[in-house]
């Protein structure tokens, strides 16, 4: 890969040159083309998870997700078309089929764009998980979770190098987890709150939001705290 | 932004990282933290304190109003809570203070007042505060903590190169080949700064080597990872230029062009060798070999350290002996390579830098320089006095003694963070008049006669400099806590209320309407900041300094082309004893140091949600230890010293070697500082918090 090199490839009609090593995506930015996005983050490395991203590429038989494909001299890529809305629409409608994305104002506003149908896959169940909340920083409710590694990414090799997040289970039963399922406090987990912060949807919210979002006040918080505290001193 | 809320960009109030967050504000409180993903140093990385230790800031037991003590006047004080307070107003408190105090003025001198301005507290806070001790008061006794965090780096950097501050920003760390970290537990202390190390070991393939008494967090990332025994850091460094000496990894074309005093430092190392280390250090002697190796072989390497070095009655040396490491290899000047002294509080580099030490001017310009002198003169119209203050500790000395009368403390808790803590107190309890000022009540305001509010970070303007000399602002996101006000504020009106009281006819100049005002005064009697205002750090999210003009891009690393005293200064040392060593009656050695949930004197996160995960202080013992003793996890012990004693909690844990207990000093309950000893650097004047013998016994 040569980064003084210049592609030049047409998107959507446009010409346009990028450094090599660019990705698709990155093209598109370029030209001021918004490619619509879920797992990636400035701050973790792509991965292609979520496949939100993909685009369609002249004489390529399947479409290509742009936060991973590099572009390439001479290619004719699409954003939008027929296909690829199809196919944004579909994921869109599987994803809320089994989470609940009501607290993701980016997805929703996606949802809007591409015309979701809320009832097309009617005997789905959405993931239903219990709010874990085993430490005084931030509670994770995983029936928001959509899987975009984020955290994971966060918590390894791209902030934070502690390693305490992981994912376990396979399909429709993967889910994000610690070691053993341990609760956070008895991980390697230091609460530094870097996956909360790449979250894209409450999946993983700080606990003093989620509390006043239920309603309660900043004394009732402290309050609370202050109880659970003596709690845990008496069970010692 | 949240819905009905506001963000707000500042920087995080805990330590010397600087890392910028934005406040998400909704009715007038911090509800969440974020850190924006652009910006440096931390790239949208925050640790558990920044992230969620803020709430510190809305915690009852703010101080909202004035006080004054109700016993007034009563001799010798004795230390009380906020009951024996009553409530004041701010005239009344402001005149009583000034009362006072210019009454100690006029009949004991200006030297009879000692004053400790604030790591935690603004540039400007800090910049006013040493004017309105020089130029009212008229003495040069101010001082703050960093005299007992990194003074003997200070000194050894001075010594060695002439300068006194990290050599390099934090972003450099990429382009580094060997990182050595010693004295420095990273993870838990600059835990911001731990994880862009570890990016360079993990993904650019860095070396790292860590050299620590205690088996960190980050020695799990480290390609050699020496125990040394504590209080054997010179040993150790020595025994590393020797083996760079002896097997030819000097640079030679640096050591020409920018190094002197190789002729007088080389038969220095003759004594210590590898094998003569081992003996003292408790490190193999081929492990010592290769580390030495790995450093001066690298083309690009830095060296990180914290209190490990240079809270010891031998940090000066300690400091030196990093510093000779870097001249004989060259391993500084160059991107990423270097000397790096990582601060502990947000703002003890601006601290210093704004003049809160006891023979510098704003920018280290010394008082006893007759030029520097008559430009502050000058400046401020009156005459000041020529003649060096007194440091922390030669307050307390000063105290004791009966010439120093009066403290005013600023955002600090000298009554938690002195070594030999009974002995402080004693000391304060006979002062004649104590005014303090900070957010919360602590165990230095109950000796308090009159308490001034301040407000938190997060309730005024100012900027903080963070450990890579990066000027930051913060910004006003909440409304203050009751009556509190701005540090800069209060000093102000004290300062003409006092001003008023000596009957001066013409004011040193209190008249600011807000800090960046009081920065550009500074700014233009301080040629390395003549480059920065506040409109421009906002611009640019910071700016490194020196930054001499407003076109100078400020400063990431220092030294490219030279030293601040010309060529680096190579530097004989001598292995000394430490001060107290264990013997038959106190047979384990004891360091104190933090952990990653609380800050210093527990003042802010004893207030936090952070204590609800670490709410009680844990004495770490080795197992073989703890065998003998006949302890395990979870019982309580006695540790008692020659000064004092405590009760704590035993942890249990091969983190140390057998021999050496760890103790962190945040707890009120159980204070570290009662059982440290008061010996002192000659040079820095630092104490030794690290090396002092105890006994434990089980109860």
């Amino acid at each position: 890969m040569d980064k003084e090199k210049l592609i030049q490839l047409t998107i959507d009609g446009k010409e346009c040159q990028v450094p090599d090593g660019s990705t698709l995506l990155q093209a598109a930015k370029s030209l001021d083309i918004n490619v619509p996005v879920i797992c990636v983050h400035e701050a973790t490395t792509s991965e292609g998870i979520c496949r939100q991203c993909v685009v369609e590429v002249e004489g390529w038989g399947r479409l290509a997700p742009s936060c991973i494909t590099p572009a390439a001299e001479g290619m004719v890529v699409f954003t939008e078309s027929e296909r690829v809305i199809r196919t944004r629409r579909t994921i869109l409608e599987m994803l809320n089929a089994s989470v609940d994305l009501s607290n993701s104002p980016q997805l929703q506003a996606q949802m809007e764009k591409y015309e979701v149908d809320p009832e097309r896959f009617p005997g789905a169940k959405k993931r239903e998980k219990e709010i874990l909340d085993d430490n005084p920083f931030y509670v994770r409710d995983y029936s928001q979770c959509i899987l975009c590694w984020r955290c994971v990414q966060a918590c390894a090799d791209d902030m934070q190098y502690t390693y305490a997040l992981g994912i376990g289970g396979r399909g429709h039963e993967s889910r994000i987890t610690t070691f053993f399922d341990f609760p956070l406090p008895e991980t390697t987990c230091v609460f530094c709150g870097n996956c909360v912060g790449v979250c894209p949807t409450k999946a993983l919210q700080g606990k003093t939001e989620h509390l006043l979002e239920k309603g309660l006040q900043h004394h009732e918080i402290r309050a609370r705290r202050r109880e659970e505290r003596q709690d845990k001193r008496r069970s010692t | 932004m949240s819905e009905g809320g506001k963000t707000v960009r500042s920087t995080c109030p805990y330590c010397g990282v600087g890392c910028q967050v934005d406040l998400q504000i909704r009715e007038n409180h911090i509800t969440r933290v974020d850190a924006p993903f652009n910006v440096a140093p931390n790239y949208g990385r925050l640790c558990t304190k920044g992230r969620y230790g803020m709430d510190y800031v809305f915690h009852p037991s703010r101080l909202t109003y004035p006080m004054i003590r109700k016993d007034l006047g009563a001799q010798p004080r004795k230390p009380v809570g906020l009951s024996g307070f009553r409530r004041a107003s701010w005239d009344e408190a402001l005149d009583l203070a000034a009362e006072k105090i210019s009454h100690l003025v006029k009949e004991n001198g200006s030297n009879s007042l000692g004053t400790f301005c604030s790591a935690k507290a603004t540039n400007e806070d800090n910049y006013l505060f040493q004017k309105f001790v020089r130029g009212v008061l008229g003495t040069n006794n101010v001082d703050h903590c960093s005299r007992l965090c990194h003074a003997a780096s200070v000194a050894g950097l001075q010594i060695t190169l002439g300068s006194s501050a990290m050599s390099n920003s934090i972003a450099e760390m990429k382009d580094l080949e060997v990182l050595l970290v010693t004295g420095s537990n990273t993870s838990e202390t600059h835990p911001v700064i731990s994880t862009f190390l570890r990016e360079a070991v993990v993904k650019n393939g860095a070396k790292l080597i860590v050299i620590d008494p205690r088996q960190i967090e980050m020695s799990q990332f480290a390609e050699y990872y020496l125990q040394l025994k504590p209080g054997t850091d010179v040993v150790m460094f020595q025994a590393l230029a020797h083996v760079i000496v002896k097997e030819g990894l000097l640079d030679q074309k640096f050591l020409e062009s920018r190094v002197e005093g190789l002729d007088e430092y080389l038969p220095s190392l003759d004594t210590f060798t590898p094998e003569y280390a081992e003996e003292i250090c408790g490190v193999p002697a081929e492990l010592i070999r290769q580390a030495a190796r790995l450093y001066g072989e690298a083309n690009a390497a830095a060296i990180y350290w914290g209190m490990g070095i240079s809270q010891s009655s031998h940090g000066t040396d300690n400091a030196i002996s990093l510093a000779n490491l870097a001249l004989l290899t060259g391993n500084i000047g160059r991107p990423g390579t270097g000397l790096n002294p990582l601060r502990g509080q947000n703002n003890v580099q601006g601290c210093s830098d704004s003049g809160g030490l006891p023979n510098v001017y704003p920018g280290y310009q010394p008082v006893n320089d007759p030029q520097v002198r008559e430009k502050f003169e000058q400046h401020w119209g009156i005459s000041l006095d020529p003649e060096p203050g007194l440091t922390t500790m030669e307050m307390v000395d000063a105290a004791e003694k009966g010439v120093i009368k009066s403290y005013y403390i600023m955002g600090e808790n000298p009554m938690m963070s002195e070594p030999d803590l009974l002995h402080a107190r004693h000391v304060m309890e006979n002062l004649e008049f104590v005014l303090y000022q900070d957010i919360f009540m602590n165990e230095t305001g109950e000796y308090a006669d009159v308490i001034l509010p301040a407000v938190s970070f997060a309730e005024k303007e100012g900027t903080f400099t963070n450990s890579d000399r990066r000027v930051q602002l913060i910004r006003k996101a909440i409304d203050p806590a009751g009556e509190a006000r701005p540090d800069w504020d209060i000093i102000q009106d004290l300062a003409l209320r006092i001003e008023s009281k000596l009957g001066r006819e013409k004011s040193v100049g209190f008249s600011f309407t807000h800090p960046s005002q009081i920065w550009d005064e500074m700014a233009a009697l301080t040629p390395p900041f003549q480059g920065i205002t506040h409109e421009r750090v906002m611009r640019e999210d910071g700016v490194h300094w020196p930054c001499p003009s407003p076109d100078h891009p400020g400063t990431p690393y220092l030294f490219k082309d030279t030293f601040p005293r010309g060529k680096g200064k190579l530097t004989p040392l001598e292995y000394r004893l430490s001060a107290e060593l264990p013997d038959e009656e106190y047979p384990l050695i004891l360091s104190t140091g933090r952990v990653l949930y609380h800050w210093h004197g527990g003042t802010m996160t004893r207030r936090s949600k952070l204590d609800d995960i670490y709410p009680e202080a844990l004495v770490e013992i080795h197992p073989g230890d703890a065998e003998q003793l006949d302890i395990s996890s979870g019982d309580w012990v006695k540790v008692r010293s020659r000064r004092g004693e405590i009760d704590v909690k035993v942890s249990v844990t091969r983190r140390s070697r057998q021999g050496m207990v760890f103790l962190p000093f945040h707890f009120i309950e159980a204070a570290a500082n009662i059982l440290t000893i008061d010996a002192r650097d000659p040079q820095a004047k630092i104490p030794d918090y690290k090396v002092c013998a105890v006994v434990v016994e089980k109860r």
